[in-house]
């Protein structure tokens, strides 16, 4: 097999577990799995696909990635109805309008680089030596957005009518996530690095809470997690997160501090890990099962 | 690494390939590229590299499992000359227009059952009486489902000032303007994905149903037609046909299993198995005229649904059983797939299929 020459993209980071350390500095806690993934997504200039449950750190961890790499994330929030002034670029008609009238005889050029509003994709293909561009919840745009994005994604140009084709240097650093309430086109998987993040193992979740909320006991976070797990278990409209376990361990713990006794704190803090009144009503009778003993 | 040495690495992608799984070839570059940067320094390596660069979903990540330690475990190495000479060859699609549905492996109980039912015959389709679907097809351009186009149109009421064109329009008269510019986000039709089925259960309604699918394809802007029952067959072409009983006499020809059995799991399964098949789902209203009494095993249809639904923007399926108002899903087929449907209507007569479609527009 030939040697892969070291793409400048992962300059100081020798294998995927060396990208691990550095995110676990930035405060994620990443699983081998997605560390290999980033780190195959840097070495081959290709972009990374994370997909995952609603609140398992998939823009965390584009963030944490930006943070290790010293660059700047800028992020794009697709919505449905997204078009490509909101993506691309959109020129400052006003002031183009106000420059026109003001000319008065003399000549001026209406396109120039003063006119152009840079959006998310545009400035990501600008600098790509300093910038990660993330594009966020891709499943939520519309196919046409989709389809448009695969022919960003796969020669990075834009081209503006008005002034040319502009081009990147090099392949930025891209991070797509999607909720997976649509499956997105087959094309558009191809061209990434994949990597499905699932809820994470007990340990890992424990030290994730750990890493995050500074002032949660270590026993209370394995009770808050051994909890959370039970109740992903169940059928719920929205199974709590990784963040609400962090938030539910933190609220808890901060309850406890003004008084409250063990597992009363954690019931009274309910509304942080489970926001959502019917499965708030399905989970009522067994409650007490569920919630976390005792802890600390 | 020497080439022979490669070998698994392209047999891996064969496999998938074989497995239904969608593997581009520069996939597999991109995968042996991938391994090479991570050393490999042992299998777990490898294994991430693959499940990172083919891009396997987590529901199949088992059968995927299963092939990788096939291949790079030593169980069954068949890695060979034509392996990589099939990988730059770009997948296929089968150029006929039916699909048989393939029984994997005889481990399936329903198996023997369902081809015992099935039973391959060709009769004539006769047309129905006509009404309900000429009211159909005049309200359909203007009441089926439509979606947002990317592309704004000029309209002089429209939601959002033209700037682009405004600015040209004061370029013109020195930077005054006369009128102020609108435009305003184009509408197409959304394509509708129709799926019929055409087995023995459903045998007093299968004309009618084809009839409303001629209707269908007649009236719609995009849409595809298919019949489900021992095989999946694309009738789309067969009803181009202008006049109706000309198409349903086309359709008898194509369609070898009116009132065979019902295997509508499978169906199902060979339907998303072809990609371009599955891609007219994406982002479409997804219609099963069917009773949804499958004999096989309710698992495979609930998976295939689920699929299907994700794939489609709604999906309806309209059964002639709900037509009894105290109709209430019992068998465990339909009870697996309520979950995955965005309504579960009316299908026991041409009128109540057409108004349930012309209506999903308003509801939706």
């Amino acid at each position: 097999m030939r040697s892969v020459a070291v793409h400048p993209n992962i300059a100081g980071l020798a294998n995927p577990e060396a990208l691990a350390a550095a995110l676990s500095d930035a405060q994620y806690i990443a699983s081998p799995e997605l560390a290999t993934a980033s780190y195959l997504a840097l070495a081959l200039a290709k972009p990374l696909l994370l997909e995952g449950a609603p609140g398992v750190g998939k823009t965390e961890a584009a963030k944490a990635l930006g943070g290790v790499l010293g660059r700047q994330v800028i992020r794009l929030q697709c919505y449905e109805g997204i078009d490509a002034a909101a993506a691309l670029y959109e020129w400052n008609y006003p002031r183009q309008m106000l420059a026109l009238r003001q000319l008065e005889g003399s000549e001026i050029d209406l396109y120039g680089a003063d006119f152009l509003m840079e959006r998310p994709l545009l400035s990501a293909l600008r600098n790509p030596a300093t910038t990660l561009l993330l594009i966020d919840e891709i499943d939520r745009a519309d196919q046409e957005f989709e389809a448009f994005l695969l022919e960003f994604l796969s020669d990075f140009t834009i081209s503006i009518p008005e002034t040319g084709t502009e081009r990147a240097t090099r392949p930025p650093v891209v991070v797509l996530t999607s909720n997976r309430t649509r499956e997105l086109h087959e094309a558009l998987r191809r061209r990434c690095v994949y990597h499905w993040i699932d809820y994470p193992d007990p340990a890992l979740e424990a030290q994730i809470v750990l890493t995050r909320a500074s002032s949660v006991a270590q026993a209370t976070a394995q009770a808050v997690v051994a909890s959370v797990g039970l109740m992903r278990a169940e059928p719920l409209t929205k199974p709590p997160g990784v963040a609400e376990t962090v938030e539910w361990a933190e609220a808890a713990t901060l309850l406890n501090q003004q008084g409250a006794t063990w597992p009363d704190a954690f019931r009274r803090a309910i509304g942080v890990a489970i926001k959502d009144q019917d499965d708030l009503a399905y989970l009522g009778p067994r409650l007490d099962q569920i919630l976390p003993g005792e802890a600390a | 690494m020497t080439l022979r040495a490669l070998d698994p690495f392209f047999a891996l992608a064969s496999a998938l390939r074989q497995a239904g799984f969608h593997v581009s070839p520069d996939q597999t570059q991109g995968f042996i590229a991938a391994a090479g940067a991570l050393g490999p320094r042992d299998i777990a390596d490898v294994y991430r590299a693959a499940l990172a660069l083919f891009a396997i979903p987590p529901e199949r990540r088992a059968e995927f499992d299963a092939l990788f330690r096939a291949i790079f475990e030593g169980k069954v190495v068949e890695a060979d000359a034509t392996a990589s000479k099939e990988d730059e060859a770009e997948a296929l699609e089968p150029s006929d227009e039916t699909k048989d549905i393939e029984l994997e492996d005889g481990d399936e109980p329903q198996g023997a059952e369902a081809t015992a039912a099935e039973r391959l015959t060709t009769r004539k389709v006769v047309s129905t009486p006509a009404a309900a679907l000429d009211q159909f097809m005049r309200a359909a351009p203007r009441r089926l489902p439509q979606r947002l186009s990317y592309r704004r149109n000029p309209y002089r009421h429209g939601d959002r000032i033209d700037l682009r064109r405004a600015l040209k329009l004061a370029a013109r008269s020195e930077g005054d303007l006369f009128t102020l510019p609108r435009n305003v986000r184009k509408h197409k039709q959304r394509r509708i994905v129709c799926l019929v089925d055409v087995s023995g259960s459903m045998k007093d309604r299968s004309d009618e149903l084809l009839a409303f699918g001629h209707a269908l394809v007649q009236a719609a802007d995009k849409a595809e037609v298919f019949t489900l029952g021992t095989k999946l067959t694309r009738i789309t072409r067969s009803l181009a046909l202008i006049d109706r009983d000309a198409a349903l006499l086309r359709v008898s020809q194509a369609v070898s299993d009116l009132d065979g059995g019902t295997r509508i799991g499978e169906a199902l399964e060979a339907y998303l198995s072809v990609p371009r098949y599955a891609g007219f789902a994406r982002g479409a209203l997804v219609l099963v005229l069917s009773d949804g009494l499958e004999r096989g095993d309710p698992a495979l249809m609930v998976d295939a649904a689920a699929r299907l639904s994700r794939l489609a923007w709604r999906m309806h399926w309209l059964t002639p059983l709900a037509a009894d108002p105290d109709f209430q899903p019992e068998t465990a087929a339909l009870l697996g797939i309520l979950p995955w449907l965005d309504d579960l209507g009316d299908g026991g007569t041409v009128p109540a299929i057409c108004s349930h479609v012309l209506n999903i527009a308003r509801a939706a």
